[in-house]
């Protein structure tokens, strides 16, 4: 029992960084834009959200640094993409090249500006960014563990996965930016502002990445500055997408799915199940290719990725 | 036509962004001193250029990369090398044959007349070219292959730190569980002696204490390390070991309050409150010897295998705020026994924990059997 208890905790840790890179990258695909940069997204947002922690010693500045390097990361790729028409993949990868490049050379610079040649996160914002203890809820036994005793990225993740959902679901603006992805041309005729509407959710979507990829450097690392840090979550969050079909809720689940994926080659007893370890690293992967066979087979519009994701836009060729 | 201009913006635009990256972060030297040697290798120091292929970057902060390249320093010092007489090729995946000769022959043209390869995978590739540049010294780190010019390799008995720091974790631990955070399987024979020495170090102190393994499967990746480290933790592990390349174990066991065994260099530096010590290499001690052979032209394409004797391996200073009563006087006997010749890990019959038996009563293992046979575990080792 208590077995269980750890994994599903360890899932929702080793989760949370996906979460926030799969809700940025579906931000983006909503508005036709298949952004393979998220991977760079997140490394960018791991080092301005890391230093300006380190230097200012406080929480609120890092997130909203991470936010903002994340937003300005995206930023060349919107002006690439969606003004200047460039290929959509081969940005994404250079963006994510660019980026994992920008934030070790930044993280190398600070490194050797430090004394110990060594960047560990002060002890306030440490603190902060530990386990949250919640008067009475965490005390609850079992349930207190089980949902109330997170670190703060955990509960942002899930408030923003929700808040995009319910953005692109419920909201006039959201089913304007659906029908940017789906058919820009006609979406422009109807009166949508399509390269704004574009702009606005690449940025978001970049800035969420961003948060993703603080997680990974002030969390997983457990506050210590290692280059390449994101180490490939960015990709995952990519597979993710699919898993989640393209909606911000399901990729809560979708996380939760791929944490459990990753940690439980950990949690399950090797003297009862033994099972080579390659097996449960090639877990995610393939359940994503049997959920892309079974939704082609499907065919529900609503649960497949969005009709223009992958093609700009140009309005003078409707 | 507007869309033209457009994409062809867009184009020139990506290629600055890759192009400012390259700029930005090479570390391309312009002087190229290059110089006809003779096989046997008396090169002048003004015309030593070194070429240092690494798996990762060296501002990781610690870790792997990080202590080769702090040996590539204390030998750049303690010879008084240039900065241009040193190469360094950064980021170079040893799974990828094609980059690590691009590398390898960037270094070349660039004018190395010796190349260091610190990681495993390289040893192909650098065999190969070996052979095609009889001119260059090639010296990997980690392998086994030589040839008998131009190539050699070099690695250390860390398995003699390990034992001691074994000892630290063996009297600390007070769940009796020790957990050991490893790189690759049973099969791995450096990952696998390694935690045997570590077990048996803390079977030494401690009969009662039990070693839980669990496996990541790469040399460097910071969320598997982490997982792993939080899941022997929840099974009531005390002590983290870890073979990896980052201090992430060191640091999720601070986060929970326990404590740990760092690797590779001193990991007190990033998790003061629960490393006790580290295994560490002191690389600089071959990168030194190993050029100044190469300046007095008495370099041999050998085998060079060094441990605590030679510097090259060591524990980090132990943390006083932390280690049990006691640790220091064992730890001291322990290396005394080591430094004498007297003791060598992998003495005598040992146990394994699937009943075997290995080795002969009053020898020790082959530096070969060592180095590539030890795919058993100790007996009080757990596999979970």
């Amino acid at each position: 029992m208590s077995t269980v208890l750890n994994l599903f905790v360890a899932a929702v840790l080793a989760g949370t960084p996906l979460l926030f890179g799969t809700v940025g990258e579906i931000m983006n695909e909503k508005v036709g834009h298949l952004n393979l940069g998220v991977e760079g997204m997140m490394s960018i947002g791991a080092c301005a959200g890391f230093m300006v922690g380190y230097q200012t010693d406080n929480v609120v500045l890092a997130l909203l640094a991470a936010f903002a390097a994340g937003v300005a990361a995206a930023l060349i790729y919107a002006v690439l993409t969606i003004t200047f028409m460039a290929d959509q993949n081969v940005t994404g990868l250079t963006l994510t090249i660019f980026g994992v490049g920008l934030a070790n050379f930044i993280g190398e610079y600070m490194l050797n500006h430090s004394a110990t040649q060594s960047l560990k996160l002060p002890e306030h914002i440490s603190a902060q960014i530990a386990n949250l203890h919640i008067p009475v809820l965490s005390d609850i036994p079992v349930l207190g563990k089980l949902l109330f005793s997170y670190n703060i990225f955990v509960y942002i993740g899930i408030v923003t996965a929700v808040i995009c959902w319910y953005y692109l679901q419920k909201t006039k603006t959201g089913l304007n930016v659906r029908a940017v992805g789906e058919n820009p041309g006609a979406a422009d005729a109807a009166g949508i502002r399509v390269i704004r509407a574009k702009y606005i959710n690449v940025l978001i979507g970049g800035g969420i990445c961003g948060i993703g990829g603080a997680y990974s450097a002030m969390i997983i690392c457990g506050g210590v500055w290692i280059s390449n840090c994101v180490n490939g979550l960015g990709w995952i969050s990519v597979a993710l997408v699919i898993f989640a079909s393209w909606s911000p809720v399901k990729a809560i689940y979708g996380s939760l799915a791929f944490g459990c994926f990753s940690v439980l080659k950990y949690y399950v007893p090797k003297s009862i199940i033994s099972i080579p370890n390659a097996f449960y690293d090639m877990l995610p992967f393939v359940i994503t290719a049997l959920v892309l066979v079974i939704s082609s087979v499907r065919q529900s519009k609503e649960n497949n990725q969005p009709a223009s994701c992958g093609t700009n836009y140009f309005r003078e060729e409707r | 036509m507007r869309k033209k201009v457009l994409k062809v913006t867009g184009i020139i635009l990506s290629l600055v962004l890759v192009l400012g990256l390259m700029t930005g972060c090479g570390s391309k030297k312009t002087t190229s001193d290059k110089k006809e040697e003779k096989k046997q290798f008396k090169i002048a120091k003004k015309d030593l250029k070194i070429g240092v292929i690494h798996i990762s970057d060296p501002s990781e902060g610690s870790g792997y990369t990080y202590t080769h390249d702090q040996g590539i320093i204390a030998m750049q010092k303690k010879l008084g090398l240039k900065d241009s007489q040193i190469v360094r090729k950064t980021n170079i995946t040893d799974t990828d044959p094609t980059k690590t000769e691009t590398a390898i022959k960037e270094c070349i043209e660039d004018g190395c007349n010796v190349i260091f390869g610190t990681s495993w995978g390289y040893m192909d590739t650098m065999e190969a070219m070996a052979k095609e540049y009889p001119d260059v010294a090639f010296s990997h780190g980690t392998g086994y292959k030589k040839n008998d010019s131009n190539f050699n390799n070099y690695f250390g008995r860390i398995y003699q730190a390990r034992y001691l720091s074994g000892i630290a974790a063996g009297l600390k631990t007070k769940s009796n569980k020790i957990g050991y955070v490893a790189a690759m399987g049973k099969d791995n024979a450096e990952v696998t002696g390694g935690v045997d020495a570590f077990a048996m170090g803390i079977y030494s102190v401690n009969k009662k204490a039990k070693v839980y393994v669990k496996v990541t499967n790469s040399w460097f990746n910071p969320n598997e390390e982490t997982n792993a480290a939080k899941a022997l933790i929840s099974q009531g592990c005390d002590v983290i070991g870890q073979h990896c390349d980052t201090p992430n174990p060191q640091l999720e066991a601070e986060k929970a309050g326990v404590w740990g065994v760092g690797y590779n260099s001193d990991m007190t530096k990033d998790a003061p409150k629960a490393t006790l010590t580290s295994t560490i290499w002191n690389w600089g001690a071959y990168y030194t010897e190993a050029v100044q052979e190469l300046i007095d032209g008495t370099w041999k394409p050998e085998v060079y295998y060094g441990g605590m004797k030679e510097g090259l391996v060591d524990i980090a200073p132990l943390n006083k705020k932390l280690i049990a009563p006691g640790t220091e006087k064992k730890i001291e006997e322990a290396k005394e026994k080591m430094l004498s010749g007297d003791f060598n890990v992998f003495d005598g019959v040992i146990e394994t924990n699937d009943g075997k038996k290995v080795g002969k009563k009053g020898e020790t293992l082959s530096d070969e059997d060592i180095k590539g046979k030890i795919n058993w575990y100790f007996k009080n080792i757990v596999v979970k």
